[in-house]
């Protein structure tokens, strides 16, 4: 098997406050393949905009990679600053926001943002550089291309917006993509025509992309393999439909089970009890055991369950077994 | 658009007429001009002859109206204190407030941007520190302490500058300028940078909040996150949104340099309209007053329509839909 | 099923002063070197100017104490003539500057506070008649609001001296001055306690409890004033000290440029007006005692009152 493009082991961010050192980020670890898509999923608060943000190296003072490293096409990166740091973004990873109307500078126009990105990266005349902005615009289904470069952010629509910003994150051709709510602030309609245009891109060019969501509905539709985040740290770490149909940990599962799925006339929904908890008020040992109606003497105890130290699959003590065992 | 144009000019005009108003009741309110003319030996007949010769017995709105015709005209009569007409008066004194208001102006905006953004992106240096904590005094200390303070260094002390007026002159014609010798730049230095310092130092203070609160924006991240370099991210996309809300208030801004003069020529002693106006409220002086009221309300309006439109010019979101823009 | 428990821990809830001084607001004064600085200065200059009938050695005011041969008297020697020795010398009057300074920030102070007070009452009921009363009114009202605003205030409280001075006959123009300055700067000031209030009027009108009392039946004259107004008072309050601050120097301003107040009752812009005169001739202290302590006021002031903006800004933390 080929190196993975994106290599996370064991990173951990750190924010210290005047209360103490917050950790958004405990130990996460995974790796993610040319061409393939790994959801990062998890409510708001667990971590999985962090761990971007850290890979990508935009953490907002005071938050800080503390330890773990992160491995791009094998190359450490974790330590980068300044203008080493700055010549791999855009060219080698790229990043998408969730709101398109704020990710996209309202007194430039269209073609100025996507030239200026393609010259800085591509060594290119500029009217080269017009020609392959026109083109990108082409690729992610922006009708008529030539005519609408030269429009502003706000005369497109808020998919079409977002077109434009997947565009601007691929025209210098990187490796890996992070997307961060790519969808959220989206209409219903258009969510499922950017999942799939992203898809599509991705896996045509070979970009490895992690996708941050909260929304399992995406991660369904669009992911090769799901990561589900809980208090900062990695809950489950797998194939998608394995996760979605035979979660393992009891997190995973309360996920699923409060998803409404329209087929099944559910009545009630069900809901996983409490609430995860502050990063300051983090329990000892297994982060969910208080809400976990399995949890057992065990999981109280420090150190906390972790991938490596049990299945590889769910850091969990007690995983959830099926009857029968999942035929791929 | 052109709806948009048409409501401010009619908001103008609507400030001009209160503002006529205003020095119109001026006129009313303080003191009989009759009484004054005609002295202690007066029939009731002469003061009824008087009032109807100079139309003082017309009804209100009458009045009203020709003042307003006659103000459009630049025709406030004649000063209480000097004799003279209001217009010669006003025209002879406004070549040294312009020059001292413009000069004042290039310092205060260029000072003012350039400090701004230095501070802004160098956030935590020491020059920033510095350089806060100096704006901090500018704006908390009064303009004529200012004045008083620097000519107290710079002409008592040192003796390096002149203390009060505009030095030599050059006589243009309907205009004296005090650039074309080496005393009247020298006397321009103190009191624009007197002047100029508040402004400045409010300049500064905006552009920095703006241009920070830009640069926390998710069009600044983005940039970055496609690799942009940093000088490319300041200048091009952080500096053009951030003087997009600061034109409108610094335009504003500087219309107000205008009244502002009046404090710094008084510490000054510098001839401009400013010193006139403060002589004539002492002096109780209405039809320089109601002049001085009336001019600068006609600057201001100015001002703030040009710079209306400006802000049309820079935004492009405004010229689609009409809303106001932000970031 | 679950067998854990969740365990409560018992605090001692701390008292209302512990909180306070453990509060945010407390913690950041407590660690701003500048922020404690300057409202120690603040305190001392108000301090010594109330109780300034008992500190100053002289009452400047009193026209029967003042000799002119005491005039000119440098700070610390003994006067040629009289022998007297006076702290920091005398003016061209022979008032003793000292307490000249202490007396003529009584007038500051005061003219500042009645001035705020001033322009809030007008601007509160007429920010509260506007928003709840809606219609002309309040369309008349904020016109004449932005119309007013157009014009920096000084130029607004200038223009109300001289229209008020030209009212009052002569021989009453100096006392007169005093209640003058305040109309003045009050009038020029209400505009933005007028705008806070229609806002905050308009954000409450349509809230339910409003309805209710309505619909009880209290006149709206009650319900503006037992209902909307606390809700407004604490942008007002903010505003309000803000006011201040800019009130005092609006006098000093005023002062100086002879349309504050008058020579016989100088404040410390009158002082260093005077001042001004004699800097060339060598009778120095004239003009710096004045100018620093009005420096320290100003300075003082305002640093205290942008840490305070600071330190409330929510958006900062």
């Amino acid at each position: 098997m080929s190196e993975p493009v994106l290599s996370v082991r064991d990173l951990v961010v750190e924010i210290p406050t005047r209360h103490g050192v917050l950790r958004p980020v405990d130990g996460v670890s995974y790796d993610i393949a040319a061409g393939e898509i790994l959801g990062v999923v998890g409510e708001s608060g667990a971590g999985k905009s962090m761990t971007g943000n850290a890979v990508i190296g935009l953490l907002d003072r005071p938050a800080r990679i503390a330890s773990g490293e992160v491995l791009l096409q094998g190359q450490p990166i974790h330590q980068l600053q300044g203008a080493a740091l700055r010549k791999l973004r855009g060219r080698h990873m790229g990043m998408i926001f969730q709101d398109p109307l704020t990710s996209l500078n309202p007194l430039l126009t269209v073609g100025d943002q996507l030239t200026e990105t393609i010259q800085e990266h591509l060594d290119l005349s500029a009217s080269q550089a017009h020609e392959r902005a026109i083109a990108a615009l082409d690729e992610v289904g922006i009708p008529a291309a030539r005519q609408r470069i030269d429009s502003y952010p706000h005369e497109f629509s808020g998919g079409m917006r977002q077109r434009v910003v997947i565009a601007l994150a691929l025209c210098a051709e990187p490796e890996l993509i992070i997307a961060d709510e790519p969808t959220t602030a989206l209409d219903v309609s258009v969510q499922a025509q950017i999942i799939a245009l992203l898809r599509r891109l991705c896996r045509e060019r070979g970009v490895a992309v992690m996708l941050v969501t909260h929304d399992m509905g995406v991660i369904a539709e669009a992911a090769d393999r799901v990561a589900v985040m809980y208090a900062g740290r990695l809950a489950e770490l797998g194939p998608v439909r394995e996760v979605v149909t035979q979660a393992r940990h009891p997190y995973t599962a309360g996920l699923m089970a409060s998803t409404p799925v329209a087929s099944q006339g559910q009545k009630r929904l069900r809901q996983i009890p409490g609430a995860m908890p502050r990063l300051d008020a983090v329990p000892a040992g297994c982060a969910f055991h208080p809400r976990c109606e399995r949890a057992q003497a065990r999981c109280r105890q420090a150190p906390g369950p972790t991938l490596q130290a049990c299945d590889g699959r769910a850091a969990c003590w007690f995983p959830i077994t099926y009857e029968q065992e999942a035929t791929l | 658009m052109l709806a948009y144009i048409i409501r401010r000019v009619a908001q103008s005009i609507l400030v001009l007429l209160v503002t006529g108003f205003v020095a119109f009741s001026m006129f009313s309110f303080v003191g009989d001009p009759v009484e004054n003319m005609l002295g202690q030996e007066r029939t009731q007949a002469d003061v009824d002859r008087l009032r109807g010769q100079l139309g003082l017995d017309q009804p209100f709105v009458v009045q009203y109206a020709k003042f307003l015709q006659q103000a459009a005209q630049g025709n406030f009569g004649l000063s209480y204190r000097q004799g003279r007409e209001v217009s010669a008066i006003l025209a002879e004194r406004l070549p040294a407030t312009l020059e001292l208001a413009f000069v004042s102006g290039l310092l205060a905006l260029g000072g003012g941007i350039g400090f701004g953004i230095l501070t802004a992106i160098r956030r935590r240096g020491i020059s920033s520190n510095v350089i806060m904590t100096l704006s901090l005094v500018g704006v908390s200390l009064p303009t004529f302490l200012i004045g008083i303070l620097l000519i107290y260094v710079f002409s008592v002390e040192l003796g390096w500058l002149p203390s009060f007026g505009r030095g030599e002159v050059v006589d243009l014609g309907w205009w004296t300028t005090g650039f074309l010798t080496l005393s009247g730049l020298k006397a321009l230095v103190l009191p624009a940078i007197t002047l100029g310092l508040y402004q400045m130092t409010l300049i500064m203070r905006l552009v920095r909040t703006e241009m920070m609160e830009v640069l926390r924006m998710d069009y600044i991240r983005f940039a970055r996150a496609r690799g942009l370099r940093e000088r490319s991210i300041n200048f091009r996309h952080a500096l053009r949104n951030t003087l997009v809300p600061v034109i409108t208030i610094t335009g504003l801004q500087l219309g107000s340099i205008i009244a502002f003069a009046i404090i710094t020529e008084t510490v000054f002693q510098w001839p401009g309209v400013g010193l006139l106006f403060i002589n004539a409220v002492q002096f109780v002086d209405i039809p320089v007053m109601a002049a001085y009221l009336m001019m600068i309300s006609v600057m201001f309006v100015g001002i703030n329509l040009i710079v209306d439109l400006l802000y049309f010019a820079i935004d492009p979101r405004l010229r689609v839909d009409g809303k106001a823009g932000g970031h | 099923m679950s067998d854990h428990q969740i365990e409560i821990e018992t605090r001692r809830t701390p008292g209302r002063l512990a909180r306070a001084w453990n509060g945010d607001l407390a913690y950041s004064f407590r660690h701003s070197p500048v922020a404690m600085i300057s409202a120690f200065m603040v305190a001392l200059l108000v301090l010594s100017a109330v109780f300034a009938p008992w500190i100053a050695p002289h009452n400047p005011f009193d026209p029967g104490s003042l000799n002119l041969m005491n005039g000119f008297t440098p700070p610390g020697e003994p006067n040629a003539f009289t022998g007297e020795v006076f702290l920091l010398g005398t003016d061209d009057q022979g008032r003793d500057v000292f307490s000249t300074i202490l007396y003529g920030m009584r007038i500051s102070l005061l003219v500042g506070f009645s001035a705020v007070m001033l322009a809030m009452v007008i601007g509160v009921v007429l920010g509260l008649l506007a928003g709840y009363l809606g219609g002309w009114i309040e369309s008349v009202i904020m016109r004449i609001a932005d119309i007013q605003l157009t014009f920096p205030a000084i130029l607004v409280a200038m223009l109300i001296f001289g229209v008020a001075k030209g009212i009052t006959p002569p021989e009453y123009r100096d006392q007169m001055a005093i209640y003058v300055l305040i109309l003045a700067i009050g009038l020029s000031d209400w505009v933005q306690f007028a705008r806070v209030v229609r806002g905050a009027t308009l954000v409450e009108k349509n809230r339910e409890y409003v309805e209710a009392a309505r619909l009880v039946g209290r006149r709206p004259f009650s319900i503006m004033i037992r209902h909307i107004l606390p809700n407004a008072l604490n942008a007002v309050l903010v505003i309000a000290t803000i006011s201040l601050a800019l009130a005092i120097i609006a006098e000093a301003t005023l002062s100086f440029l002879g349309v504050g107040a008058p020579p016989t009752k100088p404040s410390l812009g009158t002082l260093i007006r005077i001042g001004q005169g004699y800097m060339f001739s060598g009778e120095w202290w004239i003009l710096l005692f004045p100018a620093l302590t009005l420096l320290a006021l100003a300075l003082s002031i305002n640093l205290l009152g942008d840490w305070l903006r600071d330190a409330l800004n929510p958006r900062l933390r």
